[in-house]
């Protein structure tokens, strides 16, 4: 589990994060949902550290992130796989070389017994036989999947997702949103999935949780999400005309 | 000044970083290798295709400047010498391989930077200052010399050759004048400014590129603000290290 607790950030003037409150929950996709350019990146990288929040704590299975020594940082950063937006893959190094990363940096396991694991994740992500393309040589779902292979392959109990559909058409969006959550439910990980893709939220949020102006606004879970009278969640899960349909029909029943 | 002293705190902490805490030492062996490779055999051409044509210039400009009669012939084999030893080996070669291999640094890690790869590395518990930067700064301070070294012998030869083929010297004045009071000082000098230059031109663009930030256009200032800085530090450190070592 992960706790946010009182997180606030700020860059120079600009209040980024206000006392930001959230729970994660293990074996659960947790969304962070809201409009661009309100927080949610900020707030999954003072998660991870790569910013360091002004205010708060971040507890992961109650122990304070923030106030790690080197070696607990680095044993917990073992246990975190995180799938970055534009899947951040290692240019220089082949789908086989980049999956297996975490595995030489941190694994006894010989060379076989690696490429076994590469396999496997690989195999769950879809692309077998791709292990000697080069980044380059890839399709964007196909740097995700290679990507959610690279942070699955240590087993995390935390994983962090940052915009997993951006760029991405319907149907292999589908397919990535399926793999997270699958991955969610089998290693029973807390999933952190930064998000303003609605369809993905519905389709496999079990957990939601809304900022707007750089505050949790609403949190809840998808159903209550379609019944909310919060007007600043309303008028951004609702901005299209299709949802504002589905809306009317709910509220027609 | 302030900008400038911040930038001074962020290079020696970065450098702190770099050698604190490195990963297993089997994890930087391929690496130092590949390195060794990108940064020193493939300068070979242009380290000795630039020594060639110093060389010549420097024994023709030097033939052409004798005209006295005081001054005998093997000067030009002497100058040669000197000029390729003290200063053209370690000091010219390290301008042009702040260039090369500077901005090949800065532009590497730079874009490392902006699309998320050290973010990966740093979210893996991995010290990426030290993955990054220590192997390219192995390579650099173990190939250098070794480049230095190329330039000082096809620049003289070159030397000869031309001054040879042209006949603004002879063979003989030439190789009496390489001989002339020789020290090989000269050489050990040449070395441990070549070894210093090599930690700035590694480890300077890799601090501009290290801090990059925005997009393609932001890499690219970096990158030339990486060779910039490395080529004036080269100049300072040349002006000080001859300061120390000769007088």
């Amino acid at each position: 589990m992960i706790q946010v607790q009182n997180i606030s950030k700020a860059f120079k003037d600009v209040q980024v994060l206000t006392d930001i409150n959230i729970d994660f929950f293990p074996g659960k996709v947790n969304f962070i949902i809201g409009r661009s350019g309100q927080g949610k990146s900020v707030l999954l990288k003072c998660m991870v550290g790569l910013l360091e929040p002004n205010a708060g704590s971040v507890l992961y299975d109650g122990v304070d992130f923030l106030n790690m020594n080197e070696d607990q940082h680095k044993a917990i950063r073992q246990e975190v796989g995180m799938l970055f937006q534009g899947a951040a893959l290692f240019d220089s190094m082949t789908v086989e070389e980049n999956v297996m990363f975490p595995l030489t940096m941190y694994s006894d396991l010989t060379q076989e017994q690696k490429l076994i694991k590469v396999n496997e994740c690989l195999e769950r992500v879809n692309l077998v036989g791709k292990n000697n393309l080069y980044p380059a040589e890839l399709s964007g779902g196909m740097k995700k999947r290679t990507g959610i292979a690279r942070a699955i392959i240590m087993n995390p109990k935390f994983l962090f997702v940052d915009e997993p559909n951006s760029g991405l058409d319907p149907e292999t969006s589908i397919v990535i949103d399926n793999l997270i959550r699958s991955i969610t439910y089998d290693l029973g990980s807390t999933t952190i999935v930064v998000s303003h893709d609605m369809n993905s939220v519905m389709e496999i949020g079990d957990k939601i949780n809304f900022i707007s102006g750089g505050k949790v606004e609403w949190k809840g879970n998808k159903h209550e999400l379609l019944r909310s009278k919060n007007e600043a969640l309303n008028n951004f899960v609702f901005a299209s005309e299709f949802m504002q349909e589905i809306k009317d029909r709910l509220s027609g029943e | 000044m302030t900008g400038i002293l911040g930038n001074f705190g962020r290079y020696f902490l970065l450098m702190r970083r770099v050698f604190s805490r490195a990963e297993k030492k089997n994890i930087y062996r391929p690496l130092i290798s590949d390195e060794m490779i990108k940064i020193g055999v493939q300068s070979v051409g242009i380290v000795a295709l630039l020594s060639f044509f110093m060389g010549a210039v420097v024994t023709l400009q030097t033939a052409v400047n004798i005209e006295s009669g005081w001054i005998p012939k093997w000067t030009v084999g002497y100058t040669t010498r000197q000029t390729m030893i003290y200063e053209f080996s370690s000091t010219i070669v390290a301008l042009v391989l702040a260039g090369k291999v500077g901005s090949n640094i800065a532009s590497e890690i730079g874009t490392m930077r902006i699309s998320e790869q050290i973010d990966a590395l740093d979210i893996m518990g991995v010290n990426s200052a030290s993955y990054l930067i220590l192997p390219k700064l192995i390579a650099s301070t173990v190939m250098f010399p070794f480049l230095v070294l190329l330039a000082m012998s096809v620049g003289i030869c070159s030397g000869a050759i031309i001054g040879t083929m042209t006949k603004a010297v002879s063979l003989n004045d030439f190789v009496y004048g390489i001989q002339y009071d020789f020290d090989s000082y000269g050489i050990v000098y040449s070395l441990i400014k070549t070894v210093f230059f090599a930690f700035i031109l590694s480890t300077i663009p890799a601090y501009h590129g290290y801090y990059a930030s925005g997009g393609a256009l932001e890499v690219g200032k970096s990158s030339t603000k990486g060779v910039v800085y490395s080529m004036v530090a080269v100049m300072v450190g040349n002006y000080l290290l001859t300061q120390i070592l000769l007088l």
